[in-house]
Formats: C-alpha cells, sequence, structure tokens
C-alpha cells in the first residue's frame, strides 16, 4: 500500500494519527449505517415485491373489465363518459427520514368522499360493465399510491446503500491503511534521525575527550622537559 | 399539492382518467418521452408509465431515479405484465447488496 506524501516530521506525525482516529470512528460508524439500512432495504423490496404482485394482478382485472366495457359499448360513448372526470385527487408530499435519507411519503386526497358518487357519466347510456371496471380501478388506487411511495423509497435507499458502501470500502481499504502505512514511516524516519542524533553526540563527545586527554598530555610532557631541563 | 400522472396507450390509461389522474395518452417512444419530460418539471409526485412505453424509455427514466421526485413507476398496460417492475426491484437489490437474494427462489 502507498503511503502518503508528506514530509516526517513530528506535527504531520500528530495530525496524521488524529485523522486516523477520526477515519476509523467514521468507518466504524458508517458500516453501522450500511447494515441498518441493509435490514430495512430487504424488508422494504420484500413488501415492495409482493405489492407490485398484487397490483399487477388487480391492474390485469380492471383492464379486462375495461375490454368488456368498451365491447358492450362504442368507442365514442365510452370516451365520451370518461372525457370529464368528476373526481379529482390531489397528493400531499411528506418527508420522511430514513437514516438520513428523505424519502417522500404520499398522502392523497379526493375531492368527493362519496364511494357512489365516483362515475363521471351518466347511467343512461352507459353499460353495467363500465361502472364494474370504474369501481374496481378505484379499489386498486390506493393500492396503487403504497406502490408508489414504496418503489420510490426501494429505489433512493438502494441508491444510498450503494454510496455507503462505497465509502466504507475506501475507508476501509484505502485510507485507513495509507494512514497506518505513513504513520509507521514517519515513525521510523523519527526513530532513525533520532539514533543518528545520539551517535553524532557520541562521537562528538569521544573527539571532545580525545583534544582534552592530548592537551593535558601535552601539559604534562612541558611540565616534564621543564623539570628535567631544571635539574 | 401534487399531481399524479399516467403516460401510456389510450387503451390502458383512459380508465385512470375516471379516477382523477391526469392522463397523457401517445402513440410513439418520441411523443411519450417528450410528455415525461415535460411533466416531470412540472409539479407531478408520481407518474405511472405503462411498461411497454417504459421499456423504450428507460434512459429517460433513470435520470430521475435519484432524485425524491417524481417516483415514476412502470405499471403493466393492456397486453399484460412485461415484468419490468420487477425487473426494477431486482435491479436495486443487486445494486444494494451486490447480489440478487430476493428472487433466486423462484
Amino acid at each position: 500500500m502507498a503511503r502518503l506524501n508528506v514530509n516526517p516530521t513530528r506535527m504531520v506525525l500528530t495530525s496524521l494519527k488524529k485523522r486516523l482516529k477520526v477515519a476509523v470512528k467514521g468507518h466504524k460508524m458508517l458500516k453501522d449505517k450500511r447494515d441498518e439500512l441493509m435490514k430495512q432495504f430487504l424488508e422494504l423490496a420484500r413488501e415492495n415485491k409482493s405489492l407490485r404482485e398484487q397490483v399487477e394482478s388487480y391492474l390485469n382485472n380492471v383492464y379486462s373489465n375495461f375490454v368488456i366495457a368498451s365491447a358492450v359499448m362504442s368507442t365514442e360513448v365510452l370516451e365520451e363518459a370518461l372525457m370529464y372526470p368528476k373526481q379529482g385527487v390531489a397528493i400531499d408530499v411528506k418527508n420522511k427520514n430514513v437514516m438520513s435519507v428523505d424519502v417522500p411519503v404520499f398522502d392523497f386526497k379526493t375531492t368527493t368522499d362519496d364511494a357512489s358518487n365516483i362515475y363521471p357519466y351518466g347511467f343512461a347510456n352507459t353499460s353495467a360493465e363500465l361502472d364494474n371496471a370504474i369501481e374496481n380501478q378505484f379499489k386498486i388506487f390506493p393500492e396503487l399510491l403504497k406502490l408508489a411511495a414504496v418503489e420510490k423509497e426501494v429505489q433512493l435507499l438502494a441508491a444510498e446503500i450503494e454510496k455507503t458502501r462505497r465509502r466504507v470500502n475506501a475507508l476501509e481499504y484505502v485510507m485507513i491503511p495509507q494512514f497506518q502505512e505513513t504513520i509507521k514511516y514517519i515513525q521510523m524516519k523519527l526513530d532513525e534521525n533520532e539514533r543518528g542524533n545520539q551517535t553524532r553526540l557520541m562521537k562528538v563527545k569521544d573527539m571532545m575527550l580525545k583534544e582534552i586527554i592530548e592537551e593535558k598530555q601535552a601539559n604534562t610532557n612541558a611540565a616534564l622537559d621543564e623539570y628535567s631541563q631544571n635539574h | 399539492m401534487y399531481k399524479i400522472g399516467v403516460i401510456g396507450d389510450k387503451q390502458s390509461v383512459q380508465g385512470f382518467k375516471a379516477v382523477g389522474l391526469d392522463v397523457y395518452d401517445c402513440t410513439s417512444k418520441e411523443d411519450a418521452k417528450h410528455k415525461l419530460q415535460k411533466i416531470a418539471k412540472d409539479d407531478y409526485a408520481i407518474i405511472y408509465i405503462t411498461e411497454n412505453f417504459y421499456a423504450e424509455i428507460t434512459d429517460a427514466v433513470y435520470e430521475y431515479n435519484e432524485e425524491r421526485l417524481p417516483a415514476i413507476i412502470p405499471i403493466p398496460g393492456m397486453n399484460g405484465s412485461m415484468g419490468i417492475g420487477f425487473d426494477n426491484i431486482k435491479k436495486a437489490v443487486e445494486k444494494a447488496v451486490g447480489a440478487d437474494i430476493l428472487f433466486n427462489n423462484d
């Protein structure tokens, strides 16, 4: 693993140690986040699957209802009957926070509350099959909304999990080893400097001692010479 | 307040009109794409697209995948389910987990 390109100084060492600490802490937290997201995601994905199965089979029902309706009625009449919807739907979007992922929650309101008042046409020209189709369409509507919410949440969570997983991996396999490597490198470099310094000091001390000894030797010799001349 | 839109062929989407959704029937791929891009900018919270069109304009749909709104949801059309909705769930699971662990057993 490559180490970072930094000066091997004590200051850099301290800051690196701090960064390593933060990285390790962040890694642990992100890992926890990933695990929790995953747990929720799997639950949701399962729900999504069963919900979709349900909605699709319902929808198929509705479609076949419409096919029957359009078989009994002419296309023009059918179209005319559906032209102006009586019912209006407005949805309110709220936020839900799932592990710091903003997820929309849909809440819908229909303009008419009366269940018998959903047909946008008079009964004179239309067939009972159409009533059936419309009624069924109304019944699946809440499920359809729920499906939309769940499916969106699944998509958003999947994206977030992928992001988090990348971050966890980057920390685990790149950042943290890099920091450790660099810290080790700097420490070794500093130790080496320390040893170098020590030897140099010892050498200097030796040299100084030698000088002193030589000086003393010279003094003694001079004194001896002087003594032998006087006597 | 947000709205709900439906894009698809006329036959499939006519029923949704009765429920009070905003229906955009279209005939071609370009038409569908154009309409999607137009109403995605508007305040639509959910846009349902029938699978036959969804399959043809997936690239346009994917642009909105990581946005909070709108939620673009494939629904089966008149011709029955093409399995695109399930494919999407499968893809999401693969993206998150790395392997498909949900649809293994069928």
